[in-house]
């Protein structure tokens, strides 16, 4: 008979943290904690045993790969906020930035926030809006799915028991983004709404992301098709206001809001329209982001 | 269960420890460190705010299971010695920045942990840096400007360097 396991597993590689999931399938899995740690405080989760992530280097940092950046499961939202990586992916670093408090996001993780799946869950509508890709290690080997594919549900996700996520693929794209939140004031606010958009000048694509008016994060293809009709982009403007409202108003139907304890749903689908038009008049400013002579690095 | 933590640099045993216990309450309930303070247990009020391998955390938040082998520094391993003051305290004293006190040991561990990281912080960086502890008594004003006088202080102890 082996030992027993400990009740904490401290694997330093991701086949030892398979192993010790395969070993301790009740296991719960802690990375930042910052979302597990709530729940056993408040006494409605009581581990047996837990799989400590924050120790396997695999799944620290970030790397770039071609026109892709592939982000560990444990890279924290203060590693994400900025330097280089917000550089190359600015509403993932604004989102990071808007999420707790500077303590928060010292511990927590994105692959924290893909594994809670919450609705409110702040990266979500700008991986969504990127068509970034989850990928996943279990016991049947390693997959790769859309994140609209990886969440499932309000707090569900398409994990296989023993599978954890390890990487975010997230596309780099040429082009302005933006990301938008209300809530009751700029630190420790769980999102009440969230816009993300994000502009492919290459592609010569709208991209919105929204998050908190659905169970899972939206991607509103409507108003991206239509933005992109009415953009002009050779100058990468969007110049009519008629354009812009509209914009706003297709992203707020492709909402399904609820009233809850934060917010009403009413509110919900008029702050997503004000803010989906704010965020359609920064990444396509009616001025434009090229010169008269053509495209260019902004 | 049994491990070691490393608690402002000194090795301690925790034993019989429930698995869910949270670094706080093993460092007020075990070890004897109350300068951490307990309120919200969520990550909330930054109360409980430490330096966990140099990063400023919510102990609430942090297993204290997982933190054998990390180095944890809380306020009680800010000053050198017994009765001395860290250049932080000692502003919050003059500024009159602490009320009820119960919110002061984890403003005092952000304001040093920002100070640490950058010397001479704007106004919303300052802001930013203290988003995380709520204070219910001053307002923040008198913290603000504890943590402003801190950065006078320093520059002005700091000998100007020779223009090229």
């Amino acid at each position: 008979m082996p030992a027993a396991a400990a009740p904490v597993a401290l694997p330093e590689s991701v086949d030892e943290v398979l192993q010790a999931l395969a070993d301790e399938p009740e296991a719960m899995i802690l990375a930042g904690g910052t979302d597990l740690m709530v729940e056993v405080n408040a006494g409605r989760r009581r581990p047996v045993s837990v799989v400590s992530l924050t120790r396997v280097r695999e799944l620290a940092g970030w790397s770039r790969d071609g026109d892709e950046v592939v982000l560990g499961a444990c890279l924290t939202y203060a590693d994400m906020e900025r330097g280089p990586l917000a550089a190359l992916v600015p509403a993932l670093g604004q989102a990071a930035r808007t999420i707790g408090s500077p303590q928060i996001r010292a511990a927590a993780t994105i692959g924290g926030n893909l594994g809670t799946a919450s609705p409110a869950g702040d990266t979500l509508p700008v991986l969504a809006a990127l068509d970034a890709v989850v990928e996943t290690a279990g016991p049947q080997g390693s997959r790769r799915l859309l994140v609209g594919d990886f969440v499932t549900g309000v707090k569900q996700t398409a994990l296989l028991p023993g599978e954890i996520v390890t990487a975010v693929r997230v596309p780099l794209r040429r082009g302005r983004q933006e990301f938008l939140k209300v809530g009751t004031r700029n630190a420790m606010v769980i999102s009440v709404v969230m816009v993300a958009v994000v502009v492919d000048l290459d592609g010569r694509t709208v991209r919105a992301g929204l998050g908190s008016v659905a169970p899972r994060p939206v991607r509103a293809r409507s108003a991206e098709a239509f933005a992109a009709e009415h953009a002009d982009w050779r100058r990468g403007a969007v110049a009519s206001p008629d354009v812009v409202a509209r914009f706003g108003q297709l992203c707020a139907e492709a909402t399904s809001p609820i009233d809850d304890h934060r917010s009403t749903a009413d509110y919900r689908r008029r702050a997503v329209a004000v803010c989906a038009s704010r965020a359609l008049a920064r990444v396509l400013p009616p001025e434009g982001v090229h010169g008269d002579g053509g495209p260019s690095d902004e | 269960m049994t491990f070691r933590l490393t608690v402002n640099g000194r090795p301690r045993d925790v034993e019989g420890a429930w698995l869910g216990e949270s670094l706080l309450y093993v460092l007020r309930e075990r070890l004897g460190l109350p300068g951490s303070k307990n309120a919200c247990e969520q990550g909330e009020c930054g109360s409980c705010s430490v330096r966990l391998d140099d990063r400023l955390v919510c102990a609430c938040l942090v297993l204290a299971a997982e933190a054998q082998g990390r180095s944890v520094a809380t306020v009680e391993g800010l000053s050198a010695g017994d009765r001395t003051l860290t250049d932080v305290q000692q502003a919050f004293l003059d500024q009159g920045a602490v009320q009820c006190g119960f919110c002061t040991p984890g403003l005092v561990m952000s304001v040093h942990d920002l100070l640490d990281r950058n010397p001479a912080p704007d106004e919303l960086e300052l802001r930013e840096a203290i988003s995380g502890n709520l204070c219910r008594c001053t307002g923040y004003g008198r913290i603000l400007a504890a943590a402003r006088t801190v950065v006078e202080r320093r520059a002005a102890a700091t000998p100007e360097r020779e223009l090229p």
